[in-house]
């Protein structure tokens, strides 16, 4: 029983980190309908803004003001970063067909990563250390053991999640983001501009990938250019799972992606973990394409 | 051996290719000059892609012995020249690049790559050619079993495996021990299954074997069963980018036993991402920078000097491997692929820094692993473990 | 349905292929190695096309059915070739085409695997589902004993020569081109077009995407086994992500649904990237600018002529 606690908890820390980057890809999803390939990329420069504010702005470490502040500038760094791939590749394609934004997609994608990976112009390839931004403790409950670290990233979770039901339900932008979703032409026709509210959409994810990169960084302490592409998958898989573009449905996907793979990486079937969640990803589209949350379009002629 | 020699007949397949390939053609030309009287070596290795720390660390070392070799006068009156090639971490790349170091450069040997996957893929083509090829640190048993030209100057999973069994039972009394394997590398599994036998003959039990994969990050899991499993201690096999991660979730999830792994382990990094949780850790190496020796000393010195940062182990296993080459060259007293591959296979006592080599029948470097233990955030020096003969700890 | 012009050029290559097969043994065994890794492209390339380019589907998981073809047919060559007694000749003539159709045979069933699914998903789900497919390929690739896991397969004989890969080169080239030029065809370009519309006309277009996936991945399994016994060592490993990308590009780069552009890009960029070689930490970042600024001004493709073509590339 302990054992099972213990993984649930696992469990949840995990899927919480998931959740993060699936909401950045739910929220592109619902506005532009296509999947932005160089999220994962984000989230990994997330980790790295951390490691940054660390070694070369000199942030204090192990400390929670320092982490709070390296988390908020990772979050601000990502939202930018995110608006100018908007800018620059994305929107002359605006027209264009799903494929060509797609393929530009992937090209992003794999651009941040390989300058990431060059050790002339990025960081090079080799996994480096990621410094102690949150002061480390372990807690005992009765037989469970909790990181601080772990705490932290469902703290950290928990407001965000909270702060983007604000804003997407509560402000004039949000509505403006949900109208777009719903019809982007007649989300114009009403005087909303839509590059605007596209590009804050861009923004709000980025700033979430970023906020999960230093989270996951924080947890999984050695940061790598090729970082971000597993967990990117693995929250694809849980924005899909909980129903593309709703919101409320990604969060729901991460932690089950979280709790599945969890559990699985406890019994035999460990080393499968990653085809497992591919192989859920399948089953959802073949059964059930709108997730669990979501609801299905017709394609209209 | 059947390279072909240059001449009429390659400018002849040269011209007929040059149709299909006139790019690669124009990159460089065949007829080149060489410098007639350097002794060509050929290099490949993983220099850029997830590996490249590996391949820039031998290549280094190598680098180093070269240079060394060079200055001092070279070989039988000739230079050494060594042409690196980079594989990108990426499997099918090896084949091609040592076809193009046995073929386009012909070179005299090949020092091979520090990966056991990327030797098993390179080896044959060596062994078909009848030339040498020595790997620094591949340690997988299957490299050495491809033919009598491969080599390696490292010890190897099934010896470092019993070295591993015998330490966790005779210095540190364990009898209950969970295993934590790789299971994307073949390296990891063979340590592991040499360990789990070992350690049984020993008197201590494998309570619990858990696996992950090559990339994964979160062990928690994995440790957490193992940890409900009731062990004293962890086997954890691996390289030092999981390995760092292992030490730091083990203690998150409260486990206090001492951590063993493998010679992957050793590398500044992890230290660095594991920070304090690395105390207790043990793992075997290949060479101790805390050897007072002057061969060794002056070795860290000399890369120090040369590169600017402290050199790994497999940097030491390069340079020997280079410095043991360029040994068996002048033994044989000749540059030709045959005559240095009998002076390999019949290398007593070579004096190198990561201790005596000796090549033992199946083509090994037999000499004694050193365990390492993290103490107050630094590598020390613990103790010379040899489990006997290592064809036994096979068997 | 095939045009007998195009049998003609077909058996023109072939002989040509058989021909320089025949001074193979001559020719410096790394030029050979590029040669022949350049021809395997085409044969991946091509087939991709068929899929990615022709029928509008957007495939990345190429590598995954090389997997298959490879694996299939390196464990035909190494297991059951021993124990029959063949002749050298035999084998390198005889059991050796066999077992590449053998394996692109299972690439195909595999085919149906992913193209199944592929009928209720388009564009980016459809790509999602067949990385994800490709991954799987790997991962159970490296946990299963029999071939080798993650040490990788040994000891595969190197029948692959010239002959073989630009032979199986024209053919794929030639099936694909026959394929999209008979009044049947159409229907792949009619999918690719509109879906709704060719529906609405009457067209099966379940059938042409299913068809397309197994041709595709016939051809990439054939592929996978021409790679196999040239390199004589496989792991899992070497068809991932990446690899699929790499021919995503050369489809790309040739203009999706161009049958030479594509070609020239096959063979252009697996010679490039070996003599490339030394600069290989740059080679990802040239393919990524490309792969943008070809989208954002050149989608139809690098080498499609006439260059100057205004034409919109398809899809």
């Amino acid at each position: 029983m302990t054992e099972f606690l213990q993984q649930v908890l696992n469990g949840v820390s995990l899927g919480a980190i998931y959740a993060l980057i699936a909401l950045g890809y739910t929220m592109v999803y619902g506005v532009l309908r296509f999947i932005n390939f160089a999220h994962s990329d984000v989230f990994m420069l997330g980790a790295f803004v951390g490691w940054a504010a660390v070694e070369r702005l000199h942030l204090p470490t192990r400390s929670f003001g320092g982490g709070l502040a390296a988390l908020a500038l990772a979050m601000a760094v990502c939202a930018i970063l995110g608006v100018v791939i908007e800018k620059l590749a994305y929107k002359p394609l605006r027209n264009r067909s799903t494929l060509t934004v797609l393929i530009t997609a992937i090209g992003v994608s794999l651009l941040i990563q390989n300058v990431s990976q060059n050790p002339t112009i990025g960081f090079g390839p080799n996994p480096r250390a990621f410094p102690e931004l949150f002061p480390a403790r372990q807690i005992h409950l009765g037989g469970l053991t909790v990181s601080t670290n772990q705490i932290v990233v469902l703290a950290v979770t928990v407001v965000l999640l909270a702060v983007l039901y604000w804003i997407v339900h509560r402000t004039k932008t949000g509505t403006a983001m949900r109208a777009l979703s719903f019809n982007a032409t007649a989300a114009s026709l009403v005087g909303i501009n839509n590059d605007r509210i596209i590009s804050f959409t861009f923004a709000l994810g980025s700033a979430l990938a970023g906020a999960g990169g230093v989270l996951y960084a924080t947890n999984y302490p050695s940061i790598d250019p090729l970082m971000g592409t597993l967990p990117g998958l693995k929250a694809f898989v849980a924005a899909v799972l909980g129903g593309i573009g709703n919101l409320p449905g990604a969060a729901l996907g991460g932690l089950l992606i979280g709790l599945v793979e969890t559990f699985v990486s406890g019994t035999r079937l460990s080393t499968f973990r990653d085809a497992i969640a591919f192989a859920i990803l399948i089953a959802i589209l073949l059964f059930r394409p709108a997730g669990l949350l979501g609801k299905l379009k017709v394609e209209k002629v | 051996m059947n390279r072909p020699a240059s001449g009429p007949r390659s400018r002849r397949s040269f011209l007929t290719l040059a149709a299909c390939s006139a790019v690669l053609a124009g990159c460089r030309g065949k007829e080149g000059d060489t410098g007639a009287q350097a002794i060509r070596l050929g290099l490949f290795g993983a220099l850029s892609g997830s590996e490249a720390g590996l391949g820039q660390y031998t290549d280094m070392g190598a680098t180093l012995a070269l240079e060394e070799v060079n200055a001092a006068g070279g070989v039988l009156g000739r230079p050494l020249e060594m042409v690196r090639e980079d594989n990108r971490t990426t499997a099918g790349e090896s084949a091609t690049a040592v076809k193009k170091l046995l073929s386009r450069d012909q070179v005299v040997a090949v020092i091979g790559d520090g990966n056991s996957g990327r030797c098993l893929e390179a080896g044959p083509l060596c062994q078909a050619a009848g030339l040498p090829m020595v790997s620094p640190a591949a340690t997988n048993p299957k490299v050495t079993e491809i033919g009598d030209c491969i080599f390696r100057v490292c010890f190897t999973d099934p010896f470092q495996g019993a070295v591993m069994a015998r330490f966790a039972r005779e210095t540190l009394h364990l009898s209950r021990v969970g295993l934590l394997v790789d299971a994307s590398a073949p390296y990891s599994l063979g340590l592991s299954s040499v360990f789990r036998e070992r350690f049984a003959a020993e008197g201590g039990t494998v309570v619990s074997e858990q696996r992950f994969s090559g990339g994964d990050k979160d062990f928690r899991a994995q440790l957490t069963a193992l940890k409900s499993a009731g062990i004293e201690a962890v086997f954890a096999p691996s390289y030092y980018h999981s390995g760092g991660l292992i030490l730091r979730q083990a203690r998150d999830l409260g486990f206090e036993g001492p951590m063993l792994g493998s010679d992957g382990w050793e590398a500044p990094e992890l230290l660095e991402v594991a920070g304090r949780t690395a105390e207790g850790a043990y793992f075997p190496v290949h060479f101790s920078p805390e050897n007072t020796d002057p061969l060794v000393a002056g070795f860290l010195g000399r890369f120090r000097r040369r590169f600017g940062k402290p050199p790994t182990g497999v940097s030491a296993l390069a340079f020997d491997t280079l410095q043991l080459i360029a040994d068996a060259i002048r033994r044989a007293g000749s540059a030709e692929p045959p005559a240095i591959r009998a002076a390999l296979a019949s290398t007593r006592d070579f004096q190198g820094v990561t201790g005596r080599i000796s090549m033992d029948p199946g083509r090994n470097a037999r000499k004694p692993a050193v365990i390492i233990g993290v103490r107050d955030g630094a590598f020390r020096f613990l103790r010379v473990v040899d489990p006997g003969d290592p064809g036994r700890a096979s068997s | 349905m095939f045009p007998p012009r195009s049998q003609r050029i077909l058996l023109a290559v072939l002989a040509a292929s058989a021909l320089l097969s025949a001074f193979s043994g001559r020719l410096n065994p790394y030029f050979l190695d590029v040669a022949l890794g350049a021809g395997i492209s085409v044969v991946l390339a091509s087939s991709l096309n068929l899929i990615n380019g022709f029928t509008g589907q957007f495939s990345l998981g190429h590598a995954g059915f090389m997997a298959v073809g490879a694996y299939a047919s390196a464990m035909l060559t190494t297991t059951l070739a021993p124990r029959l007694g063949l002749s050298a000749n035999l084998l390198q003539w005889g059991f050796f085409p066999l077992s590449l159709v053998a394996g692109g045979l299972l690439a195909a069933l595999a085919g149906i695997a992913v193209g199944a699914p592929s009928l209720r998903l388009k564009g980016d789900y459809l790509a999602i589902v067949t990385l994800g497919f490709g991954e799987i390929i790997k991962v159970v690739l490296q946990n299963v004993d029999a071939v080798g896991a993650s040490r990788g397969l040994t000891g595969i004989p190197s029948h692959t020569n010239l002959f073989w890969v630009f032979g199986s080169a024209a053919v794929t080239v030639y099936v694909v081109w026959g394929l999209l030029n008979s009044t049947y065809g159409r229907g792949f370009l009619a999918v690719a077009d509109d879906e709704v519309a060719a529906e609405a006309m009457g067209l099966n277009t379940t059938r042409y995407k299913i068809t397309a996936f197994v041709v595709g991945a016939f051809f990439a399994g054939v592929a996978g086994g021409l790679y196999a016994h040239l390199k004589g060592y496989l792991n899992p490993g070497g068809f991932s992500f990446d690899k699929s990308i790499e021919i995503v590009v050369m489809v790309i780069l040739g203009g999706m649904g161009r049958h030479s552009g594509v070609v020239v890009a096959a063979l252009l960029l697996t010679v490039l990237t070996e003599s490339l070689r030394q600069t290989g930490a740059f080679r990802m970042i040239v393919y990524s600018v490309l792969l943008i600024v070809l989208m954002l001004t050149r989608p139809q493709g690098l080498f499609v002529w006439p260059l100057w073509s205004k034409k919109e590339g398809r899809p």
